[in-house]
């Protein structure tokens, strides 16, 4: 047999059938659920009279529409608690796993599938929603669909597929301290664009990427859609393994040995054949920020925002001058004297347990600067409970950040959590669209570390010189 | 689902780059339980000032492009959240083709389930077309896009333009291998024991 990727390995591992009009099926074996993209999903099976054909293979939570805080008293808001609601009906209804708002396991679908060892090696995992690639960083084929195919996947279990190419993106080298996995996957996408991986399945490999930790590997492969691509993949390991050992839905026991030795061959071959590759050398990267509204508009701390006028093309000139207008930023201004008025910790990007700790060292024993609201929200409850097991909510409250129940929240702010016109803010998450986290918001891009280190100063700074003092 | 094969319409210029699924339709009207009735919310924080009153300079609250069913767009459309409502928002508004030079993978699949076409151009013929300010001709069975004297070829793959052309509806036609599925399931639940969930 011919040398094979990673990707090549796992779509042929799941081809049902191969259809006489080219397409092929491929099987799902994960499917995640949240309350946004799947209630017509349910209507559309209902009205057809089909059955669900493996509610088992189901993990449902409620994520994007609720409350951080207060939420004992239930969703204020009517038409989040109509979503909420309407999920937990259908649930019921089909007979579907679901993590209910106040269990302690509810939080984030992206950081949740993986705590529960829900998120396999080797599988296929679907959501509708986009940041599903995040599962990649196990070594499984994840990738977002909309509602039709949602449903389409409740009802058969696979979803017709094409082939997509492969791209290798090397990260060489060790990343330098104080920076961390966000500040590679927004290094790649101001290299290769917001549409350079699409049509691909990006495979990350190298030095940069076998050093991260699980909670790094899941943020790189989170931001591959952002990269344009249709899922981000890195090979399992030891550090794979320990981090799934013992999970409640992981294998155990007798089939845990079965499943790793299967585990391990999941690797692509030598010589394989990438239709495409990018190499990066990550030692002398600086940490980044981004300037625009659109991710791969990014520089480094050390950079100034830059002059439209210097643009390529006047397309690039208009659609530079557009983003500073919107942002409210001069050309030639210095990253590091941007002025903020909030910061946003968390996300299905950075709302993991390593995230807060590096955010945490950060505020420690300092306060938040004054005139800036910084939010923390924890990925899932048992992020949570794990923080404040080591005492890092303490920290946060000390410093003045708030510390709230788990959700999407101000990544998009489809719950209370917005921000108000023309506030800019840094933050974690994985998107700085115009409006996406309130109408007329101003995001900024960047690590749990540089959004901690901004919410002390008062602007981006540079956290290794918090870290040297 | 509709199907798609010859459509004429007004055609709308849109063509920035990178518009993304957020500036489609907002977050605000994910809530909602059903696909119809986001139209009216189609780009709704360009189309809208703060006050909901439409702002003059938006395309879409312009004459004749209030009428339009064709939009003409930039590179990357559609990328960002894998959000249905996107497309639907789209086609309650009356839009049935979208040309672009090209467009982000998830929206690209959305828009073939909701009978919408997205057709991919060079930017050049994409600046041309919005020139011309005709209506345009989308003709899927000739692949092809006419209007104001020009014409402008377009691939499409094979099954993609059988699902439009016939209405087709994926389910059904997956049902058509439902034997498949069942013996890769028979086949994997021996040959990959650990993917069975336990939940206690």
């Amino acid at each position: 047999m011919n040398p094979r990727t990673l990707y090549d390995k796992i779509w042929d591992e799941h081809l049902v059938a191969t259809r006489t009009d080219g397409t092929s099926l491929l099987y799902i074996d994960r499917h995640l659920v949240h309350e946004v993209t799947s209630p017509q999903a349910f209507e559309g099976l209902r009205e057809a009279k089909r059955a669900l054909r493996r509610p088992q293979a189901i993990l449902s939570v409620a994520d994007h529409n609720v409350p951080t805080l207060d939420r004992e008293k239930g969703i204020a808001d009517e038409t989040c608690r109509l979503q909420v609601e309407a999920l937990e009906r259908n649930v019921q209804a089909y007979g579907v796993p679901y993590l209910p708002l106040l269990d302690e396991r509810q939080g984030i679908v992206h950081v949740v599938g993986p705590e529960q060892g829900f998120t396999l090696p080797g599988t296929t995992i679907v959501c509708g929603d986009s940041h599903t690639s995040t599962h990649g960083a196990f070594g499984a084929l994840a990738f977002g669909i909309g509602t039709s195919e949602v449903e389409h996947v409740m009802a058969t279990q696979t979803l017709p597929q094409r082939k997509s190419q492969n791209l290798r993106v090397r990260f060489e080298g060790a990343l330098p301290p104080g920076l961390g996995a966000k500040d590679l996957a927004l290094t790649l996408i101001g290299r290769i664009g917001t549409a350079g991986g699409t049509g691909s399945v990006i495979e990350f490999t190298g030095a940069a990427v076998r050093a991260l930790s699980m909670e790094g590997r899941m943020t790189l492969c989170n931001m591959s859609i952002e990269a344009g691509a249709r899922s981000g993949l890195i090979a399992p390991d030891e550090t794979t393994f320990a981090y799934l050992k013992g999970r409640p839905l992981a294998p155990q026991e007798a089939v845990w040995e079965q499943a790793l030795a299967h585990w391990h061959t999941l690797a692509s071959d030598e010589g394989a054949r990438f239709d495409a590759e990018v190499s990066i050398d990550v030692t002398g990267l600086a940490p980044q920020v981004t300037w625009g509204t659109s991710p791969q508009w990014v520089t480094d701390i050390g950079g100034r925002v830059p002059d439209p006028e210097a643009a390529a093309s006047a397309e690039d000139r208009q659609a530079i001058q557009r983003a500073l207008d919107y942002m409210g930023l001069k050309p030639g201004t210095r990253i590091a004297d941007i002025p903020l008025e909030a910061v946003f910790i968390g996300s299905c990007t950075n709302g993991r347990i390593e995230d807060l700790r590096e955010a945490a060292a950060v505020a420690r024993g300092r306060k938040v600067a004054s005139g800036i609201r910084a939010l923390v929200v924890p990925g899932s409850g048992l992020v949570k409970r794990q923080a404040e097991a080591e005492g890092l909510d303490r920290i946060f409250l000390e410093a003045g950040f708030e510390w709230r129940q788990p959700g999407c929240s101000m990544c998009l702010g489809m719950n209370d959590d917005r921000l108000a016109e023309g506030v800019r803010c840094a933050s974690t998450s994985n998107r700085n669209f115009e409006g996406r986290q309130g109408r007329g918001s101003r995001t900024h891009l960047v690590s749990p570390a540089m959004a901690a280190a901004a919410a002390v100063t008062g602007h981006f700074t540079d956290v290794r010189q918090l870290m040297e003092a | 689902m509709d199907p798609f094969t010859v459509h004429t319409g007004i055609a709308a210029p849109l063509l920035r780059a990178n518009i993304d699924t957020d500036l489609i339709i907002p977050k605000q009207f994910l809530k909602t339980l059903v696909r119809s009735g986001l139209g009216r919310n189609l780009f709704h924080e360009i189309r809208y000032d703060n006050a909901g009153a439409e702002r003059p300079d938006f395309v879409l609250n312009q004459a004749p492009y209030r009428q339009a069913s064709i939009l003409l767009a930039g590179p990357n459309f559609g990328c960002g959240s894998s959000r249905e409502h996107a497309p639907w928002a789209l086609k309650d508004f009356g839009i049935r083709a979208i040309l672009a030079p090209g467009f982000a993978d998830i929206f690209f699949n959305n828009c073939f389930a909701n009978g919408l076409l997205p057709v991919v151009l060079p930017m050049e013929a994409i600046e041309a077309l919005s020139e011309a300010a005709d209506p345009l001709t989308v003709d899927l069975p000739a692949q092809q896009v006419r209007g104001g004297g020009l014409c402008y070829g377009f691939d499409i793959e094979a099954a993609r333009k059988a699902v439009l052309l016939e209405g087709l509806d994926e389910i059904k036609r997956t049902e058509a291998n439902l034997q498949d599925i069942a013996a890769y399931e028979a086949r994997r639940q021996k040959e990959a024991p650990w993917l069975e969930i336990h939940r206690s």
